[in-house]
């Protein structure tokens, strides 16, 4: 008995002061890419060649797609006029599908969840996590935010047991083919009013899985996605933000936007 | 071992030509195996590969661990007439280690081991080239995993429990099906394929970086070790030579991956007999682990460190001081910890003759890692087939009798102390070099291996060249595969509330499993 006090004494109190203060991330983290198309003149197609799930377009204009990417970093080094860097923005987490498109300009994050759901959901956001082909990265990661580093219950967000008990889904993976009929059903036997919510490139476009047959490209095919958390796997900071911004207690724009 | 020509000698690094590796009639392979079992051989790898004429190569590969060694053979299985399998004498009859190894010839291949005690699918697919498996015709309309008849028990008081794949906590889906009287579980059956991606087609993708970044999602937790044996496959096919320095990275990427996961299991181990204190302190200490990788690479998991021909990231002088600082203090609040929850009589109460396992059936199974560790068998890649930084720096192997929970938990927590020794050690003296040189060409018609001590025990990647030399095969082993029917062995005869308990003794992957 003394030496779990004594335990308890050395370990002190863990929990991160975040969303009040930023914790700071070591100088290699690669956070959200930073894309400008003035500087792709010429269009020559090097980074749309190195991407390894085809999230770079450059007819048109230069576009990455942030929920295919990798953060692996091949674009911005086979770019030879520097168009695509990299940021050390962690806050990736968007409302709507086209938001990921980083085309230059302002990176719209997501925003409070509707005011109908608001209502209901907003003090007390119980989910059910669906891993459709997810490689455990994600899952590990959705995992920590309930470790005392995180605290995720202090938010009023839980993982419950079953669908039954939640108000939504949190989905990893790419939703394979013998996965897809487990997720329908257990998105049917969440009650409505319901949200979801798709972490991972896998969950949002198929990640490294993505236009296999095996696998389907994500949740968006399977169910409706309230929220896209990128990354492979995306680094819980990342995940709790886009949370707390569902729940409306870190708003948009709340924080000046880094270039 | 067994000499005279009836198998190839090879060891991690090297390269083979595939006209070398001598070739058995169907009917013999499996006494053959037998036969190599019989000199101390282990099954580490047993696999089919379409051959361009339509027939089929097996391959059999047996680890001597003591010797360092592989050996190979093969047999060639002619194209069938239509609306007939190709089949051989199966292993399984004789050696279940094969079981599972055995259904995956059968359902990528539609070859029949005849004789297999319990052919069924592993993953839910079907075959290459359309054909039925053994079992039928696969219907994709129809067929979801779990959609069979399980194995029953009858009787009055025995009743089913179902679970999965969806479940409760935070994990990967499988289903789970046991039978019980009463508490007591008469048996656990495993179902798995719900994650099957297609890992080993997209392998070969053209673009490299996609290939290799599935190699490190093949179990997102296991990145690093995955990552390790795919790159040691290929450099050993190019016939490179990886820097030491490069190696010293790779070494210290792939220990604070076992200490975080067994940092993490022993947390979680605690939380599953509700010592609070054990799963709070060791589950944010899991996490520290994966920051120092974060700060090596920029990720948590270790993504886009390792590449054939060695790292994308350096560990120079200043960072390494900087990991070796933050390691000796973990190391004195992660040791003090785990001395507490080891202390605790309702910890030990509830770990002691759990879900135990013999070292007669982990031979038989072919059980590896710390579960096979946990039950007296002398095993660890680390030690017997040594790559990279491990040919320098010895780890003693950790070794437990018991065969049960306590034992697999006794397993991490002397990994955990070795590894921490390790990587202070490598962190003090770290060679200087060039991180990474591009490989060159693939030798042609050729095969290599890759094998790592992985957290969980040996993943292995064989992989294959064309007579161009281009990649053309590559054949990924998660040690879940073998692991996953000692899960179900250890169930026998132990309350079904332990079964939580048991499984995360074993802690195995599911996308490894599945691919």
């Amino acid at each position: 008995m003394i030496e779990i006090i004594t335990t308890r004494l050395k370990q002190g109190h863990r929990t991160t002061k975040f969303p009040l203060e930023s914790p700071t991330l070591p100088g290699r983290y690669r956070g959200r890419p930073n894309v400008d198309p003035s500087k792709c003149a010429d269009g020559c197609q090097q980074c749309v060649d190195a991407c390894p799930t085809g999230a770079i377009r450059v007819a048109n204009g230069l576009t990455l797609d942030l929920g295919k990417c990798l953060f692996c970093t091949a674009c911005g080094e086979a770019c030879p006029q520097g168009a695509i860097t990299q940021t050390q923005d962690y806050r990736l987490a968007v409302s709507r599908r086209d938001d990921l498109l980083l085309k230059g300009g302002e990176f719209r994050l997501a925003g409070r969840m509707r005011d109908e759901l608001y209502r209901i959901l907003g003090r007390a956001l119980r989910l059910r996590e669906v891993s459709a082909g997810g490689c455990n990265a994600c899952e590990s990661d959705v995992n920590v935010l309930n470790t005392v580093g995180w605290d995720l219950s202090r938010f009023g967000i839980q993982i419950v047991a079953s669908p039954r008990h939640a108000d939504g889904l949190l989905i990893t993976g790419p939703v394979t083919e013998n996965m897809k009929f487990a997720l329908e059903k257990t998105y049917e036997a969440v009650p409505a009013p319901k949200l979801v919510i798709a972490v991972g490139a896998c969950a949002i476009s198929g990640g490294p899985y993505i236009d296999q047959n095996e696998t389907h490209n994500g949740a968006q095919s399977v169910v409706p996605v309230d929220l896209y958390v990128p990354g492979c796997p995306p680094h819980p900071l990342t995940i709790l933000d886009g949370l707390l911004r569902l729940i409306g207690k870190i708003k948009t724009g709340e924080r000046a936007l880094t270039p | 071992m067994t000499g005279d020509g009836k198998w190839i000698t090879t060891r991690q690094g090297e390269s083979v030509d595939l006209a070398a590796i001598p070739c058995v009639e169907p009917n013999s392979f499996a006494e053959r195996i037998i036969d190599g079992k019989s000199h101390g051989g282990r099954l580490a790898q047993l696999f089919g590969r379409r051959a361009p004429d339509g027939g089929v190569t097996l391959y059999a590969f047996l680890a001597y661990d003591s010797d360092g060694i592989v050996q190979v053979c093969s047999s060639r299985l002619a194209a069938p007439a239509p609306g007939r399998a190709p089949e051989y004498p199966s292993v399984s009859a004789l050696w279940p280690a094969a079981q599972a190894l055995e259904r995956e010839i059968a359902e990528q291949l539609g070859v029949h081991p005849v004789g297999h005690p319990w052919l069924k699918p592993l993953r839910y697919h079907g075959t290459d080239n359309g054909a039925p498996a053994p079992w039928g015709q696969f219907n994709p309309a129809k067929t979801i995993p779990g959609d069979y008849p399980f194995y029953r028990v009858d009787g009055e008081e025995v009743h089913e429990v179902a679970v999965g794949p969806v479940h409760a906590g935070v994990i990967e889906p499988g289903h789970f099906r046991f039978q019980c009287h009463g508490e007591e579980v008469l048996h656990l059956e495993i179902v798995l394929g719900y994650q099957h991606r297609g890992v080993e087609a997209l392998l070969l993708h053209r673009n490299a970086t996609r290939s290799a970044m599935v190699a490190e999602t093949i179990a997102g937790d296991t990145s690093i070790g995955h990552a390790f044996a795919y790159c040691a496959a290929l450099e050993a096919l190019a016939g490179a030579r990886v820097s030491v320095h490069a190696h010293a990275i790779r070494g210290i990427a792939l220990e604070l991956e076992r200490l975080a996961n067994h940092i993490g299991d022993l947390g979680a181990l605690c939380g599953d007999v509700a010592f609070l204190p054990g799963a709070s302190y060791l589950g944010r200490l899991r996490g520290e682990f994966l920051n120092l990788t974060l700060e090596i690479c920029g990720n948590r998991f270790g993504r886009n460190l390792l590449r054939p021909g060695g790292v994308l990231f350096d560990v120079d002088s200043e960072l390494a001081d900087r990991l070796h600082k933050r390691l000796k203090s973990l190391q004195a609040e992660v040791l003090q910890v785990l001395d507490m929850v080891f202390m605790q009589p309702s910890v030990l109460a509830r770990f002691e003759g759990a879900g135990a396992l013999s070292e007669a059936q982990a031979e038989e199974i072919g059980l590896v890692g710390p579960a096979a560790r946990a039950c007296g068998c002398m095993r660890d890649v680390r030690h017997d087939h040594p790559h990279g930084v491990y040919q320098f720096s010895h780890i003693p192997v950790a070794i437990e009798t018991t065969g049960d929970v306590y034992a697999r938990a006794v397993v991490r927590w002397l990994e955990v102390q070795r590894s921490l020794a390790f990587l202070l050690e490598l962190l003090g003296n770290k060679p200087a070099g060039k991180p990474f040189a591009p490989l060159g060409a693939f030798k042609p018609n050729a095969m290599a291996f890759g094998m790592c001590e992985t957290w969980r025990g040996e993943a292995m990647h064989v992989a294959f060249t064309d007579n161009t030399g281009a990649l053309d095969f590559i054949k990924v082993k998660d040690p879940s595969i073998h692991n996953w029917f000692g899960l179900a062995l250890a169930l026998r005869g132990v309350p079904i509330s332990d079964f939580p308990l048991c499984n995360k003794s074993f802690n195995l992957s599911y996308a490894g499993h599945d691919l």
